[in-house]
């Protein structure tokens, strides 16, 4: 398999990485990368844990080939780390309202919600339950979930504001 | 849109006294996981790590004729190529009831001469990439003679019908006796009788199973995501080691739900690490998963119950038959909690229950959380439905008549030890829900409908269970806990840390806690029936007050006072205040890092490992009597819903929760577990159906197995009692698994108020709503008896 040399653009950083054709970003990003918040969970585009966001939309890592991220950004839950390693808003609603319980979709979760409240502002609940219908989550029942990004819309500034930036 | 009640966040309960029990801290894992940065199995790698692929059966049932692995040995980049030959030892025998009543039947590590299953284990590859792995699979090459095969429990115990295993094909039968059901069942006033059938269900962790292997210093670590770290000593025999030389870590799960209770990637990771001495890493991809991991057991549940006229029950006949699939795994353990809880919170004077687990050539079914305790919900409570049918009583009426009561006797001739609120979460339950539900138009009906169940906590009492803790008071006051614990997710590591933190006076900050390795950390058993709480509970408990015993002394002798007028809180050591004192400014007070200095000097071990164990005794299998589980937790589920007659769609209105949990350790986690175990009973009762015909799946993909996602059903609103009277630490009971078990039953009383028809059969799919519309509900409105 003869692999190539790539430039991506992640979490506000350029790497290289040497990546066959038909790597998939999600592999690319886990494994090469590092990202273990980019997790595996049905290689379907079902489940929603590969989630990251693609020049501020999220999609599923494990639906798209490593190359097709060329020339875009991406973002992973890392890359909403505040500097100094504080947590983002959103994370913290997390946090505070229990939204999560094993944790794996978690990052999903809250890529997905970010987008929505920035694309929304103040959700209705109903409009939350749509945005995050393709990520799945067995633990929770996903009322905390609900109540977090309801919490977070509340505090977050509207659409377009600084505070929504990663 | 229902309310959510939120958790008290900041403060203990009021009156118990408690600073840290009874508060909702983030933890160190919860901290982690929303930072994205634990690290599971998957996440973990190592120099020269090859890649992990077991090469399964693609027939049910079939000899084989012949394996041929030089193709897949000869690919570029393989390391290994391994069958059955090459497996030190190749058989696996679990007598999961400890060898009670079951057939002794061994699976093969790696099939060998016959597979019994499709998906079942046939050979094992490590490469260098996972694509290598995956094309050298294709290349085994095995020749299959096809053999009949029996794919249901019906067939299966039919004369003549093929056999999956010399020994037959029942695995186990368990039956409890009380009383004289016919004479009972002979005299009752009414009697009612019911059919009902479940389904194969799938856990459907978000994280798949995986783990990393590799040899250190002649020991085969393996680094997994397991609730078992206990299985170092099957994989030690299958690879023909000391027990010495092979250690499980297991990592933070993402999910577990009693499928990663079995070994899932340990055995096939360990012999390709052990052949190859370099590290491996197995994940089974969502596909393979849903093939070939053990699955929740189908049931067949015959019941017929007597009552007086005024609902009181007289007596109940049970017969089970749960398909185990093709090997044993834990199904004699299941089938024995289905008959111990099979007439649920209810007196019943005479009982006749018989439960038996049979081989198929389906997938292996195994622990799911329920745990056969499950499924018999939607079989008693459906026969208490009938019973006020029948009678024209209200159900709940129905229900206070024959609530189990503490002391009451239950039909394995125990006397329940503690309080039973079930008719107090009944009540709680019901009253969430507010005004009954109207439809919402015309081809539209309403229903409300009600669940109660029973629960073990606790692994069955003949096991004389165990659990060890090891706490550290170090020189700085900080603390090490060291727990052989493993964690699903629900926060079984963080709970001990703050009992340990309640009793010592340690901030929560200042622990951290190492668990789940099985050569580093005090024995804790399984993550599993619900025990941790319980178990490793009362051990830090047990371990945390003796330490604190130990070193109080020092500390009096220090501040000038009884032992027993001392306060460990908030990182210090102080007198007891007492109303008098408040007015005082200045109280003496040592911090944990002076005590912990004093004890040094003194030569005061301030580290402390102690062993809590269950209560002993036994249980007999001819008789059917004995002691089964320590204990139980009791709840009430209730739900509005509607159906649409025209389609058969059944919508979800309104849902509520209520269980006894003792004491909330911590409320936000209690109250995830009710949360997620309804949503999760939610999808088990209406859309999730893992159907195989013949032995083949219907569907491979991840994308047709509905489990519930963000827009099927409303929030469930939770109600908790706590009565302080459960076995655990400060009076807890356990309530992992309890509240996924009353769902089904929920939903199906709701159903039938809706439309007059019983649903029998799971899940409720509009298909089959749509089937029992076709009968007599069509031509008038159900919706009687509300209850409350």
């Amino acid at each position: 398999m003869t692999m190539r040399n790539l430039l991506l653009a992640v979490n506000g950083r350029d790497h290289h990485v040497w990546a066959a054709p038909s790597a998939s970003l999600l592999d690319v990003l886990h494994d090469e990368l590092g990202l273990a918040d980019v997790r595996y969970g049905c290689g379907e585009g079902v489940c929603g844990t590969c989630t990251v966001l693609l020049d501020g939309d999220p999609v599923s890592a494990c639906l798209m080939l490593a190359v097709q991220a060329v020339g875009h950004q991406v973002v992973t839950l890392q890359g909403l780390m505040r500097p100094g390693g504080a947590m983002h808003p959103i994370q913290e609603c997390f946090l505070r309202l229990g939204a999560s319980q094993c944790g794996f979709c978690t990052p999903g979760m809250v890529l997905t919600a970010l987008d929505l409240v920035r694309r929304c502002g103040r959700p209705t609940r109903d409009e939350i339950r749509y945005a995050l219908v393709g990520n799945l989550c067995r633990c929770t029942g996903y009322t905390k979930i609900l109540d977090a990004v309801e919490e977070y819309a509340a505090v977050a500034e509207p659409p377009g504001g600084e505070s929504a930036a990663p | 849109m229902t309310v959510v009640e939120q958790p008290s966040l900041t403060r203990g309960e009021p009156g118990t006294g408690y600073r840290v029990v009874g508060t909702s801290p983030a933890h160190h894992d919860f901290v982690d996981k929303v930072k994205g940065s634990l690290r599971y199995a998957a996440d973990w790698r190592l120099p020269g790590m090859l890649a992990g692929r077991v090469v399964r059966s693609q027939v049910p049932c079939a000899r084989i004729v012949s394996i041929d692995v030089t193709r897949a040995r000869a690919l570029a980049g393989v390391a290994a190529v391994l069958i059955a030959a090459d497996v030190p030892s190749n058989r696996i025998v679990e007598l999961a009831s400890g060898g009670l009543a079951e057939l002794e039947v061994a699976m093969p590590v790696l099939a060998t001469g016959r597979v019994r299953y499709l998906g079942e284990p046939v050979a094992l590859i490590a490469a260098a990439s996972q694509q290598i792995a995956d094309e050298a699979a294709d290349l085994v090459s095995v020749e299959y003679e096809e053999l009949p095969g029996v794919f249901d429990v019906e067939t299966a115990l039919a004369d003549g019908a093929p056999r999956v295993h010399e020994a037959g094909n029942t695995l186990v039968t368990w039956e409890i006796h009380s009383g004289e059901v016919g004479t009972a069942l002979a005299a009752a006033d009414v009697v009612v009788e019911g059919e009902y059938r479940t389904q194969h269900v799938e856990h459907a962790y978000l994280e798949p199973e995986a783990g990393v292997g590799w040899v250190e210093n002649g020991v085969v670590t393996l680094r997994v995501s397991t609730q078992v770290i206990d299985h170092a000593a099957a994989i030690a025999g299958i690879l023909g080691l000391p027990l010495s030389k092979v250690r499980v870590i297991a990592a933070y799960m993402g999910g577990g739900f009693g499928g990663k209770e079995d070994m899932t990637v340990e055995p096939y990771l360990a012999l390709l690490v052990w052949h190859t001495g370099r590290p491996v890493r197995m994940i089974w991809d969502r596909q393979e998963s849903l093939l070939a991991s053990t699955k929740r057991h189908p049931f067949i549940m015959r019941y017929r119950t007597g009552a007086r006229s005024d609902g009181t029950i007289t007596g109940q006949q049970v017969e089970i038959l749960g398909d185990a699939g093709a090997y044993p795994c834990l199904s004699p353990r299941v089938l024995f909690a289905a008959a111990a809880l099979a007439c649920g919170p209810y007196r019943v004077p005479n009982a006749r229950i018989v439960s038996s687990a049979v081989f198929t050539n389906n997938v292996p079914a195994s622990a799911f959380r329920g745990f056969g305790a499950m499924q018999v919900v939607f079989g008693y409570e459906s026969q208490m439905d009938m019973i006020a049918e029948r009678l024209g009583l209200s159900r709940t009426e129905v229900r206070e008549r024959n609530f189990l009561a503490k002391g009451d006797e239950i039909p394995t001739g125990e006397r329940l030890a503690t309080s039973v609120e079930v008719g107090e979460s009944m009540r709680r339950a019901l009253a969430m829900l507010g005004e009954p539900p109207q439809p919402s138009g015309p081809g539209k009906r309403a229903g409300r409908g009600v669940g109660c169940n029973r629960h073990p906590y606790g692994r069955a009492i003949w096991f004389r269970d165990r659990a060890s803790a090891w706490l550290t008071l170090q020189a700085d006051g900080t603390m090490l806990i060291r727990s052989g614990i493993t964690d699903l997710g629900a926060g079984q590591a963080a709970s001990l840390c703050q009992i340990a933190a309640e009793i010592l006076g340690v901030p929560l900050d200042g622990i951290s806690i190492y668990i789940g390795d099985s050569a580093l950390n005090p024995p804790a058993g399984g993550t599993f029936a619900t025990r941790q709480l319980y178990m490793s509970g009362n051990a830090v408990l047990k371990a945390a007050r003796e330490l604190r015993d130990r070193i109080a002394p020092v500390a009096a002798e220090m501040l000038g006072l009884p032992p027993g007028e001392l306060v460990f809180a908030d990182g210090t050591v102080s007198p007891r205040r007492r109303p008098e004192d408040v007015a005082a400014t200045v109280s003496p007070s040592l911090t944990l890092a002076e005590l912990a200095a004093a004890c040094e000097r003194r030569g005061v071990h301030t580290s402390h490992l102690s062993v809590w164990r269950a209560e002993a005794g036994s249980f007999d299998p001819r008789t059917g009597q004995g002691d089964t589980f320590p204990d139980y937790t009791y709840g009430t589920h209730a739900a509005d819903v509607e159906v649409d007659v025209e389609t058969g769609q059944v919508t979800v209105l309104r849902y509520a929760a209520c269980h006894d949990v003792g004491r909330a350790i911590n409320p936000m986690r209690v109250q995830g577990q009710l949360q997620g175990g309804a949503v999760q009973g939610l999808g088990y009762a209406l859309t999730e159906d893992l159907a195989i015909e013949d032995g083949y799946p219907q569907s491979g993909l991840f994308a047709s197995y509905l489990t519930p996602n963000s827009c099927d059903f409303p929030d469930v609103q939770v109600d908790v009692i706590e009565s302080g009277e459960g076995k655990g630490p400060l009076g807890a009971r356990g309530i992992g698994e309890p509240p996924i078990g009353n769902v089904a039953a929920t939903i199906a009383s709701a159903i039938h108020d809706a439309i007059g028809v019983r649903p029998t059969q799971l899940p409720m799919t509009p298909e089959r709503v749509a089937a029992l519309l076709d009968g007599p509900a069509r031509r008038g409105p159900g919706g009687r008896d509300h209850p409350g």
